[in-house]
């Protein structure tokens, strides 16, 4: 249905404070289809990697190739239309808590409806079948009018990965989206973002410090360590080598 | 070994002199400044006789100019109603304006400034201003009291918006949306609910304000209330009181009823 772009990130760093660099010329390139795995300690800059990709972060230098333009270069209005096709799911699931499952989903539409509609809530007719369409998929069906602070975290996390499936992106990012839930319902919701990533084909990129998750779900692990990229390969690749290179020490592996 | 140093440390509650210091000169103070006012029990006692010779002029009340008395109510409720939805609708975008975590500091440095300006007086003295500069009439008490509602309901509002979490605002910017509908989808619906309290809040307070504005000519009922203070007719005082007691009690039910339908709201999206 949907087509999936490339991803081509090229000698990307990023310092907060001078001198003390979070990532260190990063270059990863990603096919337009498949799931990434990002696997690394905290603190590691698995989060400021995929959030420099649309720019909630600003890279201090490099370049970030996207359907044929450096998202790196873009401001103002450009940058905006670059990241509707960038889908993101967030830890902490960043739903606007007092608005509705309803209006959360329409969220993923705001780039595409003029200020006084949105206000108005007058979506396309097209847009709120959709909605409530991928309800069904993601399994809330009839929470539509449910206020988003009403709902526990895997229907949080559900309504998270609909609405950024709304932007109809090319791109899906995912930072952490399991660590705020349980075991069985971080399975699940692991499932939901990989088979929407199919059946849509859009390539995902995920964050995850939980490694035998990535292992299940991923095509592909993007090992990180202190800013730098360790390990890139298959899942069935990964040893307990890389595993003490990635995390340090080597206790926790036994 | 243990016990001898640890009995010097082992003070629970450390005693700070600063603050015992600063309670001693207030209490200094609070009995210079009596002494200093002729604030005594002998002077209230005077003061009572006059009082209830006051108090018996003033029943029972008297009604009968009742026209003067409901045109003066209507045009305060004009005021307060006129001036409030003014001073909303001004608030709005200044507050948004000058929420530092929203706004860069060159546009919340002067929308600070314009607050902290509004609020810099009390509404009597604005009122003056207005009726000298614009002359007499509604129109300075609603000039007024819309300075004071921008004042209030723009501080308030941008400081709900400083304390809203950002990782929903960052959500919304995330999707690509206009910086319109990151404010209505992403903004707005933190703060919707408090902005409602200090709206209905400041209606209940501009009722109460545009009472008085019309004591230094700037419209209302206060008009009419000092004239009668002036001339002695106690007994109208008395009913103008009741009547304004009566007003102030009307509008803080309406405003109780405005917070419950959107606290209702908010209840019943909760279950």
């Amino acid at each position: 249905m949907q087509n999936g772009a490339a991803l081509s990130i090229r000698h990307l760093s990023k310092e907060y404070t001078r001198g003390k660099p979070v990532l260190r010329d990063i270059s990863l390139e990603f096919a337009g289809r498949g799931l990434t795995a990002i696997i690394g300690p905290s603190g590691t800059g698995k989060s400021t990697l995929i959030r420099c990709i649309n720019r909630l972060v600003e890279p201090s230098a490099g370049a970030i190739l996207f359907q044929d333009q450096d998202l790196v270069k873009l401001s103002g209005g450009a940058l905006r239309e670059a990241r509707r096709h960038i889908g993101m799911v967030f830890q902490e699931f960043n739903l606007v808590e007092r608005l509705t499952v309803m209006e959360n989903l329409l969220t993923g539409r705001l780039g595409y409806v003029a200020p006084l509609k949105a206000w108005l809530r007058k979506f396309p007719p097209g847009d709120i079948d959709e909605a409530f369409d991928l309800l069904d998929v993601v399994g809330l069906s009839g929470f539509a009018n449910q206020r988003a602070d009403s709902l526990s975290g895997g229907q949080r996390q559900r309504v998270g990965i609909a609405r950024a499936v709304m932007q109809h992106p090319a791109l899906l990012l995912a930072d952490e989206p399991t660590s705020s839930l349980d075991p069985k319902t971080s399975v699940e919701i692991m499932t939901l973002i990989r088979d929407l990533g199919t059946a849509k084909s859009i390539p995902i990129i995920v964050n995850m410090h939980d490694v035998e998750l990535a292992k299940r779900f991923a095509d592909r692990i993007v090992g990180m360590s202190e800013g730098r990229v360790v390990y890139d390969g298959a899942p069935a690749g990964l040893t307990d080598g890389h595993l003490k290179s990635i995390y340090g020490g080597e206790d926790w592996l036994r | 070994m243990v016990t001898v140093s640890a009995t010097a440390d082992r003070i629970a509650f450390k005693p700070n002199w600063w603050a015992r210091a600063g309670w001693v000169a207030l209490v200094v103070y609070v009995v210079y400044a009596c002494s200093l006012l002729d604030f005594t029990w002998a002077r209230f006692m005077v003061g009572l006789d006059n009082g209830a010779r006051f108090i018996g002029r003033m029943l029972p009340p008297n009604f009968s100019r009742w026209e003067i008395l409901t045109k003066g109510l209507a045009e305060s409720l004009e005021i307060a109603v006129l001036a409030s939805a003014l001073g909303i609708l001004v608030s709005l975008p200044i507050g948004l304006v000058a929420s530092r975590n929203l706004m860069p500091v060159w546009v919340t440095w002067p929308a600070r400034m314009f607050i902290a300006l509004c609020r810099s007086f009390h509404p009597v003295i604005v009122a003056i201003v207005f009726v000298k500069a614009i002359g007499f009439g509604a129109l300075s008490g609603i000039a007024a009291l819309t300075v004071a509602s921008i004042g209030f309901i723009g501080k308030l509002f941008a400081e709900a918006i400083e304390e809203i979490s950002l990782k929903q605002v960052e959500a919304v910017r995330a999707t690509g949306a206009p910086f319109m509908n990151v404010i209505a989808y992403g903004v707005l619906p933190q703060v919707f609910g408090r902005f409602m309290g200090f709206a209905t809040y400041q209606l209940d307070s501009n009722l109460r304000n545009s009472t008085m504005v019309g004591i230094v000519g700037a419209g209302g009922i206060g008009g009419a209330l000092f004239a009668a203070f002036q001339r002695f007719d106690y007994d109208f005082v008395c009913a103008m009181l009741l009547s304004i007691i009566f007003l102030i009690f009307l509008g803080e039910v309406l405003a109780t009823q405005v917070r419950a339908i959107f606290l209702e709201r908010g209840k019943v999206d909760e279950e």
